[in-house]
């Protein structure tokens, strides 16, 4: 046993790193594809785009075997430490940032540039996990729900002062809250206020309270006619619901037309057909649908993409790497990335639901969850079905941080997998 | 349930989702998607070579010729001598502010044209001192050349393809060329050849970035094919010449096989006008000129009644219908009366008075009181005027009148033969023979063009049959074989019925109306008329004067031309149409024109006076009426 404790790869779930490196390669021909201009003079290039992403998944392996290399308790340990440096990383960011894209966001150390907010996700998904497995712990008390929140909340609010779109992916969260017992009504909730404004966008705030008005009415007057015991209904809380949604819709109407900024009002018009604007606004969707579609049924081939060698989607090699996929492996690569993706986030599922110690199962619900929610953003607005955000594609995006970041993210899970059987 | 449920089934559903879509992306819709058309891919046309139009003898009548235009890449412009660059274009220093403004609106990144088709010698000036003018740049097009100023009105011209066409057929791209009217838009495809493909992939910023696949989807441009005409340009030519300072048309047909030999319209136009830097000016000037119409062909779309030519077809529908035979004989008091009002009577000028007229004088002598009597006839052979009508109607339409030839020139005019329904409706029953009486003479209701005229004469020569007319002899010296022109169509009229006929035509020349112009050795056979014609002023009927024509063909016994001329306002058929006829024949059959006297009274018969008192007077009656 001892020797089995010392060899960094015992107990690891290789199919885990078989996706992994399944993912990570794939995108690499991707990135290749997407930055590969034909009148570089060197057949490898280390100065281009390709070139640096290589650099940076060999370097991911040191940090692949650091993680291994250390004791999965470590890491429950060092957790609140790590998600309070996590924390300073991102106030920093307003003293030592550098813009990048309109984005203060990034470190810049000489030719390298980190972005914190990769990595923060990482730590905390450990915190959540930390602060959630402690015995005394019971979600159903408002006050610890309140905790969790916080810490969900504050690496969100300070990411969105300069990336609103990476924020949202700390919804993912609530995944794993509800794992761990909080009602559902919270997701209902979200997802019912999501329609809400969708709505609102869409037929105008008068047209929705008014019909939310005759819906709640009708819905009130039937039960009374089929049931005359419906009168007893508690009056109060129907009134108080409709009063708070109305709220709600108004709020939405305010928010979208007065806080939102023009060019994200524009990107919610386009993916809900209100305008068809396909020059500037919507330009780089349609670049991306049109990108995707012609590639048919088996792709158009390696380096062979058209649209993708002429550079007509923008960000390709970052945000809308998944058209180069459409484009050069068709309908065959496209639907195996995501297969790819599915198998991935069911893995981690299942392993994570294996876990005794309730540390292991809360963070391994955290990194799918991100993953998960990553994946719906980033297809959802390559493939025309979501609004765009600025977010990546985990492990398919060129980018060194993001790379690092759910590396970090999925091998702690990985090293906590493998040593889950140990007693504590 | 378990906990992980939720999970697992969102995971789930929005796999299916995210395939479903990729499924109606890249199979649905990629099902349509066409390889090298998207903005990646950006494709070159290489043009091929119009091809040349050729008369019947090979004599070239259309060619191409090289043109040269500036073009410019205003990004590239640098800083030039402007007053020696517009010297070399010739054009104002204003003109080139607002050339060069217009090409930097289009696209300041990409070429445009700057001035169009410099002439020659321009040209060479500019390309050696080209290097001094960074931007701009020399285009080679290939535009038409007319060797020859004639038969623009056969030929037609061709047009730069708009928008409009563009949109309609994808074939085109603006800025192409298309044929526009005459041969050029009927042959089109023939003379087009076929446009060769490359194409290129491209970046963003449409920078061209190699070959597409490797040339996989490119073709290579074949050259139009070359096209011989059944026109006899000499023949042609000559036709202009004697038409100068006439409005109307001669058609000169080879009765044997339906060829076109001359489709002269007057007036007309030098063909090269529609071609270089004055073509847009020209058009305008020629397209506006709405009283001489030198755009419009009057030999295919000019519809007028046809005058006593048409007497023939009575008498022949007359014998077919056997109501009269070649021994029938009428007689004429100086006219025909129809009715017993005063005004109810054709008058005759064929000075034969009170004596029976048999049919060969009749024809000879154009006497209106007899073909009214075979008219009449024909129309109360049958129980009713409707039948009647009708039967003459479809013996009428056998000869190819009242309704389009169906030869190969986009244009012309059905012209018009009524039938027992016109009149039903017109008079609601109430009528007969002697209501459309003047039908017998080719006045009344009854409009040919003069291309129909001239088929009849064909059908006539021989003797009950014609091929229908056509322009077109051989594409790529191959001769065609379209069976509407090479097989024959038979009118209703037995063979033996047109040597009477053709007897009285014969008279014509020999002694009757037309035999000052007869030729020696030829037998003319042909039929004068003079129609009369009225025109709506003011919404007043007012008498013009009268058009002259004349159907012949000519040898008798064994027709090679078959000729119908139309003069507007020409007077009697005898004095303008009928040497004009004889002239053409002489000159078709035998190459030269002995008779120059008869050549130059025509040259001299100048019409414009007349043409130019009408157009006051109308004028001033219309001025007068507001």
């Amino acid at each position: 046993m001892r020797q089995e404790k010392n060899n960094i790869f015992f107990g690891i779930d290789w199919l885990l790193v078989l996706f992994f490196t399944l993912l990570v390669g794939f995108g690499w021909i991707n990135i290749y594809a997407a930055s590969y201009t034909d009148e570089s003079v060197q057949a490898f290039d280390f100065s281009s785009k390709y070139g640096k992403q290589l650099l940076w998944i060999l370097f991911s392996i040191p940090l692949i075997i650091l993680i291994l290399f250390i004791n999965s308790k470590f890491y429950q340990r060092f957790s609140s430490i790590f998600f309070i440096l996590s924390l300073l990383t991102l106030i920093g960011l307003f003293l030592f940032g550098t813009e990048i894209n309109g984005a203060k966001s990034w470190y810049r150390f000489g030719g390298i540039s980190l972005q914190p907010s990769e990595f923060a996700k990482a730590f905390t998904a450990l915190a959540l996990a930390k602060l959630m497995s402690d015995r005394k712990y019971n979600l159903s008390i408002l006050k610890n729900q309140l905790k969790a929140f916080i810490i969900i909340f504050l690496p969100a609010f300070l990411i969105a002062l300069h990336d609103p779109g990476s924020a949202i992916i700390y919804l993912a969260f609530f995944f794993v809250l509800n794992r761990e017992g909080l009602t559902l009504a919270y997701i209902i909730f979200g997802a019912l206020s999501i329609v809400l404004f969708i709505a609102t966008i869409l037929v105008g705030m008068k047209v929705v309270i008014s019909s939310l008005f005759i819906l709640i009415t009708t819905f009130i007057i039937y039960n009374i006619y089929r049931n005359k015991r419906f009168l007893k209904f508690n009056w109060m809380k129907v009134v108080a619901m409709y009063l708070f949604s109305s709220l709600f819709i108004f709020s939405a109407d305010y928010s979208y037309n007065n806080i939102l900024k023009k060019h994200q009002r524009d990107r919610f018009e386009v993916i809900l057909g209100k305008t068809s604007d396909t020059k500037q606004i919507g330009y780089n969707t349609d670049q991306s649908i049109q990108t995707i579609s012609s590639g048919k049924f088996w792709g158009k081939g390696f380096l062979e993409g058209d649209k993708t060698q002429g550079n007509f989607v923008p960000a390709q090699d970052t945000d809308y790497i998944f058209s180069v996929v459409g484009e050069e492996w068709g309908f065959v690569g496209s639907s195996f990335v995501i297969v790819l993706f599915m198998a991935l986030l069911y893995r981690i599922i299942y392993r994570a639901e294996k876990h005794a110690n309730k540390f292991g199962r809360i963070y391994g619900y955290g990194v799918a969850s991100i993953l998960f929610f990553h994946l719906i953003v980033n297809i959802g607005m390559v493939i025309g079905v979501l609004p765009t955000v600025g977010i990546p594609l985990p492990f398919f995006s060129y980018g060194g941080s993001s790379l690092w970041g759910f590396t970090l993210l999925l091998f702690i899970f990985i090293k906590l997998d493998a040593q889950k059987s140990y007693d504590w | 349930m378990k906990r992980s449920f939720l999970l697992y089934f969102l995971i789930t559903l929005i796999g299916i989702l995210f395939v479903g879509r990729l499924f109606q992306l890249q199979v649905v819709r990629g099902r349509d998607y066409n390889p090298v058309k998207t903005s990646a891919v950006k494709v070159k046309f290489d043009l091929p070579e119009r091809g040349y139009i050729y008369d019947r003898n090979g004599e070239l009548l259309v060619a191409n010729q090289l043109s040269y235009d500036v073009t410019i890449v205003p990004n590239e412009v640098t800083p030039l001598d402007t007053i020696e660059f517009c010297a070399l274009l010739k054009i104002t220093k204003e003109n080139f502010i607002k050339r060069f403004k217009k090409a930097e609106n289009y696209a300041p990144w990409l070429e445009s044209v700057f001035l169009k088709q410099l002439a020659k010698e321009d040209f060479a000036f500019l390309q050696e001192k080209l290097h001094k003018f960074q931007g701009f740049n020399i285009q080679k097009r290939v535009i038409r050349n007319y060797p020859i100023k004639s038969a623009a009105n056969i030929l037609g011209y061709i047009n730069e393809v708009n928008e409009l066409i563009a949109k309609k057929d994808n074939y085109y791209q603006q800025g192409e060329l298309i044929g526009k009217a005459g041969v050029e838009a009927q042959y089109e495809k023939v003379l087009r050849g076929k446009k060769g493909k490359k194409y290129f992939r491209r970046d963003r910023f449409n920078k061209i970035k190699g070959p597409f696949k490797n040339g996989i989807y490119d073709s290579i441009a074949v050259n139009g094919k070359d096209i011989t005409l059944t026109i006899d340009s000499k023949l042609q030519q000559y036709g202009e010449y004697l038409m100068k300072g006439k409005r109307g048309g001669i058609i000169a047909l080879e009765p044997s096989s339906g060829e076109i030999l001359a489709l002269v319209t007057s007036p007309s136009y030098d063909p090269n006008m529609m071609v270089g830097r004055l073509r847009s000016p020209n058009s305008v000037k020629l397209i506006g000129d709405s009283i001489n119409k030198p755009m419009y062909d009057r030999g295919l779309k000019g519809t007028y009644p046809p005058g006593s030519p048409f007497k023939l077809v009575n008498a022949l529908i007359g014998l077919q219908e056997d109501v009269i035979d070649e021994n029938t004989h009428f007689v004429c008091n100086g006219g025909y009366r129809y009715g017993n009002r005063k005004n109810e009577f054709m008058k005759c000028h064929c000075d034969i008075y009170g004596k029976p007229i048999q049919l060969n004088s009749a024809i000879s002598k154009s006497c209106n009181s007899y073909f009214a009597n075979t008219y009449k006839r024909i129309i109360e052979k049958n129980k009713n005027s409707t039948s009647g009508m009708n039967t003459w109607s479809t013996h009428v339409k056998s000869f190819g009148l009242g309704n389009y030839l169906g030869y190969d020139l986009p244009e012309g005019d059905k012209g018009l033969i009524p039938d027992g329904e016109y009149y039903n409706s017109m008079y609601k029953h109430r009528w007969n023979a002697s209501t459309n009486i003047s039908n017998a003479i080719g006045q009344g209701e009854v409009l040919t063009t003069p291309i129909q005229l001239a088929n009849v004469t064909a059908a006539i020569a021989n003797r009950g049959f014609f091929h229908t007319p056509h322009i077109v002899k051989k594409i790529n010296s191959q001769a065609i074989t379209d069976s509407s022109y090479t097989t024959p169509k038979h009118t209703t009229i037995d063979k033996k019925h047109f040597e009477p006929i053709i007897e009285g035509m014969h008279e014509v020349f020999k002694t009757g109306t037309a035999s000052w112009v007869n030729i020696e050795g030829i037998d003319i056979v042909g039929k004068t008329g003079t129609s009369e014609n009225f025109m709506r002023v003011g919404g007043k009927k007012t008498k013009l004067p009268d058009h002259s024509i004349l159907v012949a063909f000519a040898p008798k016994n064994n027709p090679k031309i078959a000729v119908a001329v139309f003069i507007e306002n020409g007077g009697f058929g005898s004095t303008v149409a009928a040497p004009i006829t004889s002239l053409m024949i002489e000159k078709y059959l035998t190459g030269r024109v002995n008779r120059k006297w008869i050549e130059d009274r025509m040259i001299k018969t100048d019409l414009s006076p007349i043409y130019e008192r009408q157009t006051i007077a109308i004028k001033e009656i219309e001025t007068g009426e507001k």
